[in-house]
């Protein structure tokens, strides 16, 4: 009796270590020097994808017209953003529904940057509508905030917090 | 099955570790594109993340005086989170690269000493435990706090893989009592004093592990693991009686609870207690057919019945373990040809595996995905599981390329429809630009001028200087009279006193008005400071268009195209990695499969001969009963 359990204990044994022995391997050496490659065609993609953002930045949105928004929560505020809107001098501009891995990321204390733009240098009116949750219940905010577009480019980071919309020109 | 011991502790780690905390440890944000790298890192876009916190890092390196941009007050924490990302990103080389430099540059003892445990930790995962034991021994001085139990941790598990146990042993036992890592500590602490030699020692341990509260799935499952390797391995010393008390304190709904009722029935069977064994068994039976532990219960089963002496019972379920073990015979050949076709690595790339990570999983429930239905047997791979990472983001290195290439289209439209615009508007701008230029350029250099005398009166007063125009006229035309006087001849004193006394008014009048006038004359080239500043303004302002207009379409030629070229050349080297990735995912699953089939068909052998066996028996019974039943 005690050989037919030891027969099956090594089967469930060797069936937790066992390495596939059959026709085509696929060595240790093999998995490590293909990773290897794909760690390197990582790395060259993340350059062209800088040399991309830094070509977008220069063509698309030079510097002394460059304005961005940028959407932030205030910690332990409790505010569940559902969607936002934005409208710069009276055009919308930006609009962004809210998924539930977005709302935790922001949460944590992550910046989400919501619109990149141009604009002239002078006065600006940014207008941010504001749907969400607070403490359960559904709550809807809308602020205006002027600006003044200098020379250089420009920041706006719109903090939400259960009480509001706050504005912080960076 | 102490290999399998150390192979379960290892793994357990490296789910648990986390570096994540580390990042969002900085406070107050105060650098917006570092929090909007954090955003992507929060929702595992770690390939985002990377990419703007680079461009941040290579903007701030780049800068005169780094130390007034606001990236400043988060840089330690900006480095170790790039080397972060990278590891989620599974480019450790890099990784390991970065924090290389962090440990070499100018840093706090307690930065540098989080840089080696990071560097430590990335040796030990990637199997380097010399690397890792060297590394960590350069630690020396204040440890960051959070680092407080995990740093000794990490510590203990490098001894362990480099056979040092003893000394894992007396950091285990200090660090076991800490609530971050328990379940973890008590386990490898376990581990530790089997692999020591110290057998009594570790049952002991295991055993304290086996029975820890805990409200964490996490910490459940450490808990069901201890008491499975315990159980397990008292089985295998023999002692089934001590071994079945430990299997059965795992959960039924754990991770390890097929494992657990597998051996809770054979420990019953080794005692004889053949209807026991029954009971964990039967559960088993009824389970998902895919898993091993299953697929062996159907022979252990009717091995039992058979051993009651229930030989019909146990040739009728040898015969349903046959269908059973056919059945599965058909799907692994099934699944084998269907990942032959590439509907495994289709299967993999699928857009709904973003929105849902147990989208995979769920896909082998389907009746037409055979390439999918061992997916969870295959996924215990940890080989298997990276490489089909691998392949998941080489895919998605492929998408962002073509993307990209698109965009370069797009941006040379942007560019021909803007040098389309500009050109013929840039040559008359320009002429009317330099004959503006040339006009101020004047205009400047006469208010310097103003600026320079108006200073000089301040040390040698000039009244005269500040003459208004009719006195000016007045004086012209006092001696245009004084010269008409002396060429008619008038040289009487009365008409020189007259002429005299006129030339007095406007000398006392400029000398007595003189701080009022310097005064005045002040105030006037301030305001005309104020007008300059505007024209200096507005003139910027044109040069900054100017140059913008031009620079919105000229330069960008020579970059789009060798850009253009890198995604190429990236493309054609992903499509070959992909290939070379793809096939390694099918061999290792079709080997898995394969050696998956050899098993069911050594089972079917045994099933067949235990079954014929098991008829004989009934029917040898049944005769003997008949035989007594005709006797009588």
């Amino acid at each position: 009796m005690k050989k037919v359990i030891r027969q099956f204990f090594l089967l469930f044994c060797v069936s937790m270590m066992v390495a596939v022995v059959n026709a085509e391997q696929v060595t240790k050496e093999q998995i490590k020097g293909l990773d290897e490659q794909v760690q390197d065609i990582k790395k060259d993609v993340l350059r062209i994808s800088a040399e991309l953002n830094q070509l977008e930045e220069t063509l698309l949105f030079p510097s002394n017209t460059q304005i961005a928004f940028f959407v932030s929560l205030a910690k332990g505020s409790g505010f569940e953003p559902d969607a936002i809107k934005l409208k710069l001098d009276d055009k919308d501009v930006a609009h962004h529904i809210y998924s539930y891995k977005e709302v935790e990321a922001l949460r944590s204390g992550g910046v989400q940057r919501v619109f990149t733009g141009n604009v002239r240098r002078g006065q600006h009116s940014l207008q941010v509508s504001i749907i969400g949750k607070s403490g359960g219940s559904k709550k809807t905010d809308i602020k205006t905030f002027t600006l003044a577009k200098g020379v250089g480019p420009q920041f706006v980071e719109i903090k939400l917090n259960g009480s509001g919309i706050e504005f912080r020109d960076w | 099955m102490l290999r399998l011991v150390v192979f379960i502790a290892s793994v357990v780690f490296l789910g648990h570790g986390s570096a994540m905390s580390a990042v969002a440890s900085g406070g107050t944000l105060k650098d917006l594109y570092f929090g909007e790298a954090l955003y992507y890192a929060y929702q595992k876009e770690y390939f985002d993340a990377i990419s703007r916190l680079d461009t941040e890092l290579s903007q701030y390196y780049g800068l005169d005086e780094p130390n007034l941009n606001s990236l400043y007050h988060h840089i330690d924490n900006a480095e170790f989170s790039v080397g972060d990302f990278e590891l989620y990103y599974r480019m450790h080389t890099r990784a390991g690269r970065a924090i290389k430099a962090v440990i070499e540059g100018n840093v706090d003892e307690s930065v540098r000493n989080e840089a080696i445990y990071r560097l430590a930790k990335i040796y030990y995962q990637k199997q380097q435990p010399l690397n890792a034991l060297h590394t960590i021994e350069r630690l020396d001085g204040k440890v960051p706090e959070r680092l407080r139990y995990a740093e000794p941790f990490l510590r203990a598990q490098i001894y362990m893989a480099n056979g040092k146990f003893t000394d894992a042993i007396n950091l285990l036992k200090d660090i076991e009592g800490a609530d971050s890592l328990k379940g973890y500590s008590g386990y490898n602490l376990g581990v530790a004093m089997f692999q020591s030699g110290s057998e009594e020692d570790g049952i002991a341990q295991l055993g304290k592990v086996g029975q820890i509260s805990a409200s964490k799935d996490e910490v459940k499952a450490m808990r069901d693991k201890a008491n499975l390797v315990l159980g397990f391995r008292l089985l295998e010393d023999e002692h089934p009686a001590e071994a079945k008390q430990y299997l059965e304190r795992v959960r039924l709904k754990g991770p390890f609870s097929n494992k657990a009722l597998l051996g809770a029935g054979w420990a019953a069977a080794a005692n004889g207690e053949y209807d026991r064994a029954l009971v964990p068994w039967t559960m088993l039976a009824e389970r998902n057919i895919t898993d091993k532990s299953v697929q062996e219960v159907m022979l252990g089963v009717p091995y039992a019945y058979a051993k009651l002496n229930i030989h019909g019972k146990a040739a009728v379920l040898y015969g349903k373990a046959l269908d059973s073990y056919s059945k599965e015979i058909e799907r692994l050949d099934s699944s084998i040809t269907s990942i032959r076709q590439g509907n495994f690595l289709k299967a993999v790339i699928r857009e709904e595996l973003k929105k849902d990570k147990n989208w995979l999983v769920n896909l082998r429930e389907l009746p037409d995905t055979p390439e999918t239905y061992y997916l969870t047997q295959m996924m215990a791979s940890h080989d298997f599981q990276e490489s089909l990472k691998n392949y998941f983001d080489l895919s998605e290195l492929e998408k962002k390329l073509e993307y990209w290439a698109d965009y370069l289209g797009a941006y040379e439209d942007i560019i021909k429809i803007r040098a389309a615009y500009y050109e013929p508007l840039l040559p008359e701008i320009e002429a009317q630009f330099r004959a503006l230029d040339s006009k101020m350029k004047l205009r400047l250099e006469q208010r310097d001028k103003l600026d320079k005398r108006l200073k000089k009166m301040l040390v040698s007063p000039r009244p005269d200087f500040l003459m208004t125009a009719d006195e000016r006229l007045m004086i012209i035309k006092i001696s245009q009279a004084e010269n008409n006087l002396k060429k008619r001849g008038v040289t009487d004193d009365v008409t020189r006193q007259r002429v005299a006394r006129l030339n007095g008014v406007i000398d006392w009048n400029i000398k007595t008005e003189y701080q009022d006038r310097f005064t005045r004359a002040t105030e006037h080239l301030q305001e005309l400071d104020k007008h300059i500043e505007k024209l200096q303004e507005d003139y910027n302002s044109f040069v900054r268009t100017r140059q913008a207009a031009s620079q919105s379409y000229k330069g960008y030629n020579k970059p789009i195209q060798q850009l253009r070229i890198k995604i190429d050349h990236a493309l054609e080297k992903i499509k070959v990695l992909m290939a070379r990735q793809g096939h390694m995912i099918e061999v290792m699953a079709i080997n898995e499969l394969e050696l998956r089939r050899q098993r069911l068909e050594e089972y079917q052998v045994k099933a067949r001969f235990a079954m014929a066996e098991s008829y004989d028996r009934a029917s040898k019974a049944k005769q003997e009963q008949q035989k007594e039943g005709s006797s009588q």
